[in-house]
Order: C-alpha cells, then structure tokens, then sequence
C-alpha cells in the first residue's frame, strides 16, 4: 500500500520535472538560436563603414547607417527628455503624495498601467495625428515625442516601486529630526532609490530604442544626413524595415548588420544598468 | 505667549482641571506635561485620557505589555503619529507651557528630537548623516557643521570609534554603533527633550549598557522619555516610570515607588511578572 503510493508520487514527481526541463530548454534554446543567428549574421557583415558611411544608392556595393545611428541618438535624447521627467516626477507623486487608496492614485496608476498596453503603432499614430499632419512633414521631434511618451509608464512605476522599497523609517528618522516633508523627500528617500530609479530608466529606454511602429509615421526614415530636428530623420529600428523587407541581397546583409548593433546597444545598457543596481542601497 | 490667559481659558473649558499658572512656567521642573490625551487610529482608540507630567533634565521610562500604547503615546509628543494617514490626536501637549499642535511641527521636532527602536542610519556618510540635522537648521558654513558632527558624536561616546573613517558608510557600523550615530544625529539638532523609542531591543547586551551610560551622561543636557520592554533597564536608567496598560496610564510615578511598592495592582502583577 505504503510501497504503491510511493511509487505514483515518484512518477508523476519525474514526469512533472522532466516536462518543467523540456520547456525550459525549449525556450531557452529558442531564444539562443535567435540571438546566435541574429549575432553571427550580424558579425558577419558588420565593418567600420557600417559605422561611418551614409547608405548607398541602390545597386551600389557598400555603405553604411551612420545617419541611423546618429538619427536614433537624437530621438532617444528627446524621448530620455519627455519620459524621465514626466515618469520621475509622477513616480515621485505617487510613491510619496498619493497614498494607496485616494481616487486620484488610483486613476494615475490605472491609465499608467493601461498607456503601457497600448500598442506601439497606436502611440505612433497618435502622435502622427498630432505632430505631423497639422505641420505636413514628418521629423525627429515627433519621432522622439512618440517614444518619449512610450517611456513614461515604466519610468513612472519603477521610480515609484524604487521610492517605495526605501524603508519608512528613513522618512520618520529624517522627520524626526525636523525636515519637512518635501525636504525629507529630496534628501533622504530620493538618494537612497537613485540607483534603482537610474537603473530602471536605462532598461526603459533600452526598450524604446528598439520600437519601430511609432517611427514609422513620425520619424519616417531618411538615406541622408539630416539637417537639425525638424526632418525626416532615419533610425535603426526602421532601417532594419526597410532593408529587411527590400528585395536586395546587399540591403538584407546591412539589416543584420543593424540588428546585431541595436542587439548590443541594448545588452550593453542591460548590463550597465543591473551593475548600477547591483550596488543599489535599497533594491 | 500669555500663559494666564491660556490657562484661564482652559479652565472655563474644563472646570475640573486646576492647573497652577506657574506650573506651566518654564522655570519649573515640567517640562513636558499631557492632558487627557486620545489618539485614534480611524475609528480604533489606542490611548484613553493620558495625563502624565515629564521632569526637565531627569529620564522618564514608560513600560507595559506590547500593543498597550506606550509607543504611540511617545509618537504624540513630537507629533511623528501624525505621518500615519487617518489617526487623530485630542488633548493637550505642552511643551514648556506651549501646546505643541500650536507649534510649527519642524521647529517642535527640531525641540524633542528621536530615537527609534531599530538604526535608522540614512544611507550616507558617518559624517552626513550627523550633519543632517544641523543643515536643516541652516547651517552652511564647513568648519561649524565639522565641529557640530564631532561635537555630537564625543557627546554619543561614539567619537573615538568613527573618527577616521568618518566618509565612510554609516551602513558598514555595527548595530549599536548605529543606534548611537542615531542618537549623535538627534544630538546635533540640540533638543530639549530626546524621546527613545526601545532603544536597545535590537542590541545585543554590551551595547545596551554603552546607551544606558550614554543616556546617563546625557541627563545633564537633556530631557528623556524612553519606552522599554526591559524592566530592569527602567530600573537601572530611569527616575521616573509610567505603566500603560491597554491605551490607560495606570500608575505613574517614581520608579522605585512603582517597582517596591506599586499602589495599584495591575502595576504589580506586571512588574512580578504574573502577565505580560
């Protein structure tokens, strides 16, 4: 009795395990396949030019994205300018003003949660809606803006969950000692989330540089330089489009090329940014 | 301030109470004094009617069971409970005669400083975090915050232990070291009255008597209130003592009174260690 129990528990405990394993590495493997390909492609066709040159005309062998690059820096800037504020400042209300359960709070942290389940190409049609048709021509701004407003909600509720990690008696101890509450604030819970909140802002915005559907109508793309902000201005996310979708052997090598490039950008921010948190105070 | 007036106008409100008007001086030996305190966390009563008189310059420890409202009471006086959302206080507190919800609350709290039951260091430097205090006081020049921070520190008898790693991280201190940064960093704001909320529960026994000493040699500076759960530390440190029980003041009076002849019998059923 005892001994066949024992037996079926043994059995569904080995079964269970071994299905656990195979979806792991199922996924995993996946996953590795993906990057591995992605980076031995990419690898493969990646050289200087690609960093330094404008894109060639079709038909011509060589050149490079340099315009891309330089295009994504700029609307990641302007986006880092539209969602650090905004998701720091709200992150900042919520965590320290709001309380838990008023109305307000409530509301914020709803249509927070719901922005951030809107899909990528509402924001960019939105934001065509707005900044481009009435101005009929499309720019970095605009492209920026639409990322810019991608952003806020993770930026907004990881600053308040970083606020919220700082234990309450380091607000009681420095208001015990006669800082008010806005001082308290800014001197004593704010330095110790800071590593976490700068670490969560990095990983957001490495999530935004590899949107493309809001780019696609604000930003559009562009194969030159572009002259200051207010022009088609080309990005890598949608170069990698283009050149992915384009019939062109040569323009196919260049997207991989682009992809392993966007791929390490982000890995090399993931990584700066869980090493920032790693020595955080207060995670 | 016009503590005649004052007062006469309390006793209109509340014939029964007849206060000396002197005894609201503050020349005399009160100087923290509470009249009829309740304090509600929403609808829940935590204290019921506390009146209790703190003597200037002398330690006074409040003891009793857990969740009787000896810490809450404490947190009244330099009106912290009132960071706790829906809570309400009724009553008076007087501080050398002036009622303390008159009071602006940063300068109230700058007058009866704290000192919590866990370290509380911030996470910045040893020196930061004693200096805290004396830049919100407006203190900008270096060289008197520097003689401030080590001023503070020699008074918490934590001086010759941190003075050469006075950058570094107040979170690398051990335990006690940081309760006692906690308590050089009330120090350097100069308050009249310290409250000490359990000071040593999270300490090991070597600690607890470096704060006691401490708390001894401060007597000649400050004024003390300490809740405890140590009867033996009330015995050892305090002149007098207060026995809460259920949110009530139950006996208050000098502490060898109340621990050799308790008048009331709760207070000796507790201190004999019949419950609790």
């Amino acid at each position: 009795m005892t001994n066949t129990l024992s037996f079926r528990r043994r059995a569904v405990n080995n079964v269970m395990l071994s299905l656990t394993a195979v979806f792991t590495v199922l996924v995993v493997g996946s996953l590795f396949v993906i990057l591995g390909y992605l980076a031995y492609n990419g690898w493969h066709f990646l050289n200087w030019d690609f960093f330094t040159k404008l894109p060639t005309p079709v038909g011509e062998p060589g050149g490079g994205m340099a315009n891309a690059i330089v295009g994504s820096a700029k609307m990641l800037l302007v986006a880092t300018m539209i969602g650090v504020p905004f998701g720091f400042l709200g992150g900042v209300y919520l965590s320290e003003f709001g309380g838990e359960h008023g109305l307000f709070p409530f509301l914020v942290r709803y249509t927070t949660d719901l922005l951030n389940g809107v899909p990528s190409i509402v924001i960019g049609i939105f934001a065509w809606t707005v900044l481009v048709r009435p101005r009929h021509h499309y720019s970095a701004w605009a492209g920026g803006i639409a990322l810019g407003i991608m952003m806020v909600p993770i930026a907004l509720r990881s600053t308040e969950e970083f606020l919220q990690g700082v234990p309450n008696s380091m607000r009681e101890g420095a208001m015990a000692l006669g800082a008010s509450k806005a001082w308290t604030i800014f001197t004593v819970v704010i330095p110790a989330a800071m590593k976490g909140i700068i670490s969560g802002m990095m990983l957001d915005l490495a999530r935004v540089a590899g949107e493309t559907a809001p780019l696609l109508f604000t930003a559009l793309s562009s194969r030159y330089w572009s002259k200051g902000w207010d022009e088609p201005t080309a990005s890598l996310p949608v170069m990698i489009f283009n050149y992915a979708v384009s019939p062109y052997d040569d323009w196919h090598q260049q997207a991989w090329a682009a992809g392993f490039v966007l791929l390490a950008l982000v890995l090399l921010v993931n990584i700066i940014a869980r090493g920032v948190l790693s020595r955080a105070t207060y995670k | 301030m016009n503590e005649v007036d004052g007062t006469a106008v309390r006793m209109v409100q509340d014939p029964t109470q007849t206060i000396p008007a002197e005894a609201t001086k503050p020349e005399m030996k009160v100087q923290l004094r509470t009249e009829g305190v309740n304090f509600y966390y929403g609808k829940y009563q935590a204290l019921h009617g506390i009146d209790l008189d703190v003597y200037r310059h002398k330690i006074t420890a409040l003891i009793g069971p857990s969740g009787c409202g000896k810490s809450t009471f404490l947190r009244t006086l330099n009106r912290i409970c009132e960071t706790i959302s829906h809570t309400r206080v009724e009553g008076k507190i007087l501080l050398d005669g002036e009622d303390v919800m008159e009071l602006d609350v940063t300068s109230l709290r700058r007058r009866v400083g704290m000192v919590f039951q866990r370290p509380n260091p911030f996470p910045k430097s040893i020196f930061d975090n004693v200096a805290y205090g004396a830049r919100i006081n407006g203190l900008h020049r270096q060289k008197r915050i520097r003689d401030i921070v080590e001023e503070s520190l020699v008074r918490a008898a934590l001086f010759e232990e941190v003075k050469d790693k006075l950058q570094q991280s107040a979170l690398a201190l051990s335990g006690g070291q940081q309760q006692r940064l906690c308590i050089a960093r009330a120090l350097a704001v100069n308050p009249e009255v310290l409250l000490l909320d359990e000071p040593c529960s999270a300490l090991d026994p070597i600690a607890t008597a470096k704060i006691e000493e401490l708390l001894f040699v401060l007597k000649d500076t400050c004024t003390m209130v300490m809740v405890t759960h140590n009867m033996q530390q009330a015995a050892r440190t305090a002149e007098y003592t207060g026995f809460f029980l259920l949110g009530r003041l139950i006996e208050f009076d000098k502490t060898d009174t109340i621990f050799r002849n308790p008048s009331k019998k709760e207070t000796e059923d507790y201190i004999t260690g019949r419950f609790g």
